[in-house]
């Protein structure tokens, strides 16, 4: 009985060994087939990265750039990925992938050329793996095995360095809209103005409340014209917004008077039924000024009528 | 003195209500419960009559919010108020305090309204047609 149990637990440990020995094996083998690929792909440099400069032009892609340009970022890319495959660290290469969105996003490189060529890379040097293994199909299936997990780590980790540079570039490019977007200027003593361009989605209208309320309080302003010539387009929420505005103002102690309601704005906001009743508006910025200084008490005069 | 019947009387008053000229400042010092908020609406309306008095400032302030059931006690006074002869200004409403009054829809119906003291006297004296302070003469007049 004791004996039998243990001649199982042999029998299961024999099992593991011999697993844990493939496992083994199956190391050594990438151990010694990566560096004999990363060897293939050094001696064969010259062909296959024309090859794959090749390939890019036929397909299209990159077309913002020159073919010299193009042919000198496959160089370095190339070299970069013979390296990530021979090392297994892919923080050079994301490094790398960052530093040439930088330099390629401006220039208007779409997503799916940087991923289109990467893949077309990938593709280009399986066919030299066929191409020297076809023979020995079954060294080649280990070979590719080998090769196929670290080629699509490369891909991934290039497209998600893209992306995430660009996503980057957009955040940025929100915040100095968002920071250029209000200006809040006094005109007159107890008169401001607020220029808006350009779209208002929720969370301007929500900052332009905020910086408004802020300057009506500063400047201990009166009167404020608030002038949307250049808001392309209102919506429901946008309207409602700015009553919002006008109304939080008025709390305040500060009237509003809204300019430059272009008659496409009015028509849009006379079919969607906003209530501006209780907005004060006036056709254009300048005579939004004039009806401010009016009530302020403030009178121009040209000094050649003024009485000496 | 003031209030004398009303409940919350035990406490501490945390507003006072003074008189300059023909018009009454009520200065808030602290945060309001609702029982010293309706105990200030009675105090004041009582006052308004005794001293004849053509307008009220309220300061708010101190106010860190301004709830429906404040608005609603402020807007009544005020109703009432301008039925006894004074004109109401509220003032001293904070950006914080204004953002967070129109998003719940709060309106100060019958009340104007002025950045701070000083303004509101202004404000008064334009509505009541008296000349506070110092002389406010809008352009349309002259």
């Amino acid at each position: 009985m004791n004996d039998q149990q243990t001649a199982t637990v042999d029998d299961r440990s024999a099992e593991d060994d011999r697993s844990a020995e493939e496992d083994r094996s199956a190391e050594k083998e990438n151990g010694v087939l990566l560096p004999e690929l990363v060897a293939h792909l050094r001696e064969h440099r010259t062909p296959l990265r024309q090859a794959w400069a090749t390939s890019i032009n036929d397909s299209h892609l990159l077309s913002s750039m020159t073919s010299q340009e193009v042919f000198s970022e496959a160089t370095s890319v190339y070299d970069n990925y013979v390296e990530v495959l021979e090392t297994g660290s892919v923080e050079a290469l994301q490094h790398y992938a960052r530093d040439l969105s930088e330099r390629i996003i401006p220039r208007g490189v779409e997503t799916h050329e940087v991923v289109g060529i990467v893949l077309l890379l990938r593709d280009v040097l399986a066919r030299s793996l066929f191409e020297k293994y076809h023979q020995d199909f079954d060294l080649l299936n280990r070979v590719l095995d080998a090769y196929e997990p670290a080629a699509n780590r490369i891909a991934n980790t290039v497209a998600v360095s893209f992306v995430e540079q660009r996503e980057r570039i957009i955040r940025q490019q929100q915040d100095s809209i968002l920071e250029l977007s209000t200006p809040v200027l006094q005109v007159r003593e107890r008169l401001l103005i607020l220029p808006i361009i350009g779209v208002l989605d929720s969370q301007r209208a929500r900052q332009l409340t905020e910086q408004l309320l802020g300057g009506i309080r500063s400047h201990r302003a009166k009167v404020v014209v608030i002038d949307i010539t250049g808001v392309p387009d209102v919506d429901e929420a946008v309207a409602n917004s700015l009553v919002r505005t006008v109304d939080a103002s008025r709390l305040m102690g500060a009237e509003v008077i809204i300019t430059g309601l272009s008659s496409k704005i009015a028509q849009i906001l006379v079919t969607i039924g906003v209530d501006l009743n209780k907005v004060h508006t006036v056709g254009d910025l300048q005579g939004g000024i004039e009806e401010a200084e009016r009530r302020l008490g403030f009178q121009v005069i040209r000094s050649s009528d003024a009485r000496p | 003195m003031l209030g004398r019947d009303l409940p919350g009387t035990a406490e501490p008053l945390r507003f006072s209500i003074l008189s300059q000229g023909e018009n009454l400042i009520v200065s808030i010092h602290t945060a309001l419960d609702d029982t010293q908020m309706t105990r200030l609406k009675a105090d004041l309306i009582e006052t308004v009559g005794r001293r004849r008095a053509r307008g009220i400032i309220i300061d708010v302030a101190s106010l860190d919010v301004l709830d429906s059931f404040a608005t609603r006690t402020l807007t009544r006074l005020a109703h009432v108020a301008r039925l006894r002869g004074a004109e109401t200004v509220v003032v001293g409403i904070g950006p914080e305090v204004a953002i967070a009054m129109v998003q719940l829809s709060l309106q100060l119906d019958f009340v104007h309204t002025a950045l701070d003291l000083e303004e509101g006297l202004q404000r008064l004296a334009e509505l009541t047609g008296t000349i506070a302070g110092h002389a406010f003469t809008p352009a349309r007049h002259g």
